[in-house]
């Protein structure tokens, strides 16, 4: 007994010491968890005590949060956790082979954890390789276009002992931090504009804020039409202008690198090769705000940028353009889509579960801690800084009439070339596909699961917030793919990434699901048709946040844009009986207990 | 031309409490009225119990929890134009449905069984058993609400729906000019 006491007094010495780090404040709760997770591989109720003692919170409260993000865990995980991005684009790309492989290697099945603790087999939604697909996460090494082959060679490497990093890239920890990331991942950068991805010249933009009042570049940020290249493209120059109109002791700037969205990559890229020029934009924010604070919201999926973007930061700090007055501090997440949110992102850095918050209050009013805050996408500051470096004038003359500048695009799937291309707005979605080599495309999805499923009769429309709007994400299908089984797939999305809220958001996503399932066995009616429609309506009139408002857009747009798909699947009922009924089944267990046949169903009952 | 023949009528009570059928006769006096367009063929109410010949309208209360509720049901689609639900055991399986919700159970049939005859701490059940009649018709696995067997044409909500619900959508739906219910006519007490 002693020994377990003395165990349990050093474990408890330990947590403390993770809490002291980020100076025992709750707020912090998250990185926290996160320290936790990493030293322990799960949080345990012990643990989960200690912190509570430690921050001064209720044993729930801490629980509520580690149970809210699923890279924390409440039961023991391997000391390697592999998780598999089972996307449809990986699923596509041979996902199950790849699975079969690490399966076998390791002895557990997907949701598995190995009996001596070595090793967690996990599914997990996209994690922004889908350039480079199948991938996975080893720990946090990423692993990208994997094969049965390599799937073997990279599990015997870890069960013979090996790293992580060294059984995916031998000789990695030789290499430095840069040249890690870029030995994970691929950037396939296959067209670069003129504002992002061509040639940029450092902290340019920042001396030019230097020397204007916050208000004159507020003006120059408006006047130059930039709008949110997260998705829902509100205008940059507006939002700071209600930030900075707020009377506050303190004001935030938020950079949401988060990238969820299935099929959006482009934040990656940029965090990899413009890094310095996220943050200038960042600190061109601060200025015009009035902020001292930064932080940057990145994805747990993201955590092999982490050495490097502390390397960018640090030097920026060297070079005396960060850290006087206003500084950035990253935090990292934990594995939930919602969270790219901004409130429920704001949620998470407060140290709380992501859960979105309702509005309003907007955050350029009430945001982090209640003081107000911006929170931009990555390439949305990234632009700032360039516009101002550029002038807002040249800025303004790219695009179209109501959305200005160039825009990045992910593109995946069934294409020769998948990667990011940055264009300006106003392309056509033809045009795309003809870069990237997916001219005969049957089917592409704009702007991801939230976004527009959409067929060749539409291959005309532009990309713009005129027509169709789209944070990045262009997943292309041949006419190899089966549409429902896509929207199928997106739906089980929604369901794993709904915080469960609302209830029209929880439930009804796992109902459209359902009925989605039902077409794909052939046993839905037309009417099953007009159920899809109501309840679509019913879940985004009634859900709190951009989530739910979106979640059945996968059923609606390929309802309007493959209404034959719909109508190929849907019979009526034989008799008037319908085909998911099915009595057998029903009776079963009754014929179990009551030790008889039927004497309506079965023909021989009296056997 | 010879008049028109009366509208056939049959009714049926499933998994319910006859309450539904109670309220048909809440219509009061102007079942006379009625009487004077439709005759009640198969039903309760007259005690005949086959469908003999093809009727306009079939009336369900009560949802679907044994093969026999089943049977009857699609005896009842084959038989009749119309299919209307009446009251919420029909339209969601109402109170017998409270059985499903034990479904996080390995046997939730067993496990409901057990407690209703044999494990409630109420109970007074001197043989100990659960019923097993040969000529009882097996239970289902859980209670079906009527749209989840058959197609169902008409749902008349409450629980038990008001003689006054009843008779509108019967008077209108008699007419060809059925366009929905009225607000106050929806009531559950
Ligand atoms: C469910 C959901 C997920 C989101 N994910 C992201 C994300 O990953 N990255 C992002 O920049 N914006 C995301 N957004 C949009 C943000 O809420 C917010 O509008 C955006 O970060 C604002 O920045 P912008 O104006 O520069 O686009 C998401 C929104 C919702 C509803
Ligand atoms: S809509 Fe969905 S994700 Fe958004 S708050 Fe409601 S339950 Fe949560
Ligand atoms: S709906 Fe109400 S009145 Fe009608 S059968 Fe069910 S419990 Fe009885
Ligand atoms: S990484 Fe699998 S789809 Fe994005």
């Amino acid at each position: 007994m002693i020994e377990t006491a003395g165990v349990g007094a050093a474990q408890d010495l330990e947590i403390a010491e993770i809490c002291a780090r980020f100076g025992n404040d709750r707020h912090r709760m998250l990185d926290i968890l996160l320290d936790v997770q990493e030293a322990r591989r799960w949080i345990s109720p012990a643990s989960m005590d200690a912190i509570a003692a430690a921050v001064g919170l209720t044993r729930i409260a801490v629980e509520g949060v580690a149970s809210f993000y699923s890279f924390l865990s409440l039961a023991p995980k391997g000391r390697v956790t592999i998780r598999l991005c089972d996307d449809i684009v990986d699923r596509f790309a041979g996902l199950d082979a790849v699975v079969a492989a690490f399966a076998e290697e390791l002895g557990i099945a997907p949701g598995e954890t190995s009996a001596d603790g070595a090793f967690s087999l996990e599914y997990t939604p996209c994690i922004g390789m889908c350039d480079q697909v199948p991938a996975a996460m080893i720990n946090e090494v990423v692993a990208v276009r994997l094969t049965k082959a390599r799937a073997r060679e990279i599990a015997q490497r870890l069960k013979a002992g090996i790293a992580p990093g060294e059984a995916v890239l031998p000789g990695f920890a030789e290499l430095g931090v840069q040249e890690r990331v870029r030995a994970q991942v691929e950037n396939n950068i296959r067209q670069a504009g003129e504002v992002l991805l061509g040639p940029v010249m450092q902290d340019r933009g920042l001396q030019a804020a230097m020397a204007m009042e916050p208000g004159a570049i507020i003006d120059a940020v408006e006047a130059s039409g930039l709008r949110g290249c997260g998705g829902a493209g509100f205008t940059t120059g507006r939002k700071w202008r209600f930030a900075a109109g707020t009377q506050a002791d303190r004001r935030i700037v938020i950079c949401n690198a988060d990238e969820g969205e299935p099929g959006t990559f482009k934040d990656r890229v940029m965090l990899t090769e413009r890094a310095d020029l996220v943050f200038e934009g960042m600190t061109i924010a601060a200025r015009a705000v009035g902020a001292l604070e930064g932080i940057v919201y990145l994805r747990g999926e993201y955590r092999y940028l982490l050495d490097h973007l502390h390397a960018v930061l640090e030097e920026r700090r060297a070079r005396g353009v960060l850290g006087q007055g206003f500084d950035i501090r990253i935090q990292l997440g934990a594995g939930a889509y919602v969270c790219g949110e901004e409130g429920a992102l704001i949620s998470s850095c407060e140290g709380l579960p992501g859960e979105p918050k309702t509005r309003p209050p907007f955050p350029v009013t009430r945001g982090y801690l209640g003081f107000p805050t911006v929170v931009n996408n990555v390439e949305t500051f990234a632009h700032v800084a360039r516009l101002l470096d550029q002038g807002p004038g040249w800025f303004h003359a790219m695009g179209t009439e109501r959305s200005h500048g160039t825009k990045l695009f992910s593109v995946s799937g069934d294409c020769e070339r998948p990667g990011v291309y940055e264009l300006p707005y106003g392309q056509k979605v033809r045009d795309l596909l003809a870069l990237a080599g997916a001219e005969h495309a049957a089917a592409v999805q704009v702007g991801g699961p939230s976004g527009t499923m959409i067929g060749r009769d539409s291959f005309d429309r532009c990309l713009s917030f005129d027509d169709l709007a789209t944070g990045g994400a262009i997943i292309v299908f041949s006419s190899q793919r089966n549409i429902l089984e896509i929207v199928d797939y997106y739906m089980s999305f929604f369901v794993h990434e709904s915080c469960g809220y609302c209830t029209p958001c929880r439930v009804g996503n796992v109902f459209l699901k359902k009925a989605i399932e039902k077409f794909r066995k052939g046993q839905a009616s037309d009417e099953d048709i007009t159920y899809l429609k109501e309840l679509s309506g019913t879940i985004i009139e009634t859900s709190r946040c951009g989530l739910g408002m979106t979640s059945p857009n996968p059923v609606l747009s390929s309802l309007e844009n493959f209404p034959l798909v719909y109508a190929a699947l849907t019979r009526p009922s034989k008799d008037g009986v319908k085909a998911t009924f099915d009595i057998q089944s029903a009776i079963d267990g009754a014929r179990g207990i009551a030790k008889r046949r039927s004497y309506i169903f079965d023909k021989d009952f009296s056997k | 031309m010879t008049d028109p023949r009366k509208a056939r009528v049959a009714t049926v009570s499933l998994a319910g409490c006859f309450g539904c059928h109670m309220a048909i006769l809440d219509m009061d006096e102007r079942l006379i009225g009625l009487m004077e367009k439709v005759e009640f063929d198969r039903s309760p109410l007259t005690d005949i119990k086959t469908f003999t010949r093809r009727c306009d309208i079939g009336i369900i209360e009560g949802g679907c929890c044994n093969e026999e509720n089943v049977h009857t049901l699609i005896e009842f689609r084959k038989n009749c134009d119309v299919l209307i639900a009446l009251g919420q055991c029909a339209i969601m399986g109402g109170l017998p449905a409270m059985r499903n919700a034990i479904m996080h159970a390995a046997e939730p049939l067993r496990e409901c069984l057990e407690e209703a005859y044999i494990s409630g701490p109420y109970l007074r059940n001197m043989t100990r058993l659960i019923p097993n009649d040969p000529v009882l018709p097996l239970v289902l696995d859980r209670v079906y609400p009527c749209s989840e067997v058959v197609d169902i044409d008409y749902q008349i909500p409450g629980c038990a729906p008001s003689g006054d619900i009843i008779y509108s959508t019967l008077a209108t739906l008699l007419d060809g000019r059925f366009t929905g219910f009225d607000r106050e006519d929806i009531r559950f007490d």
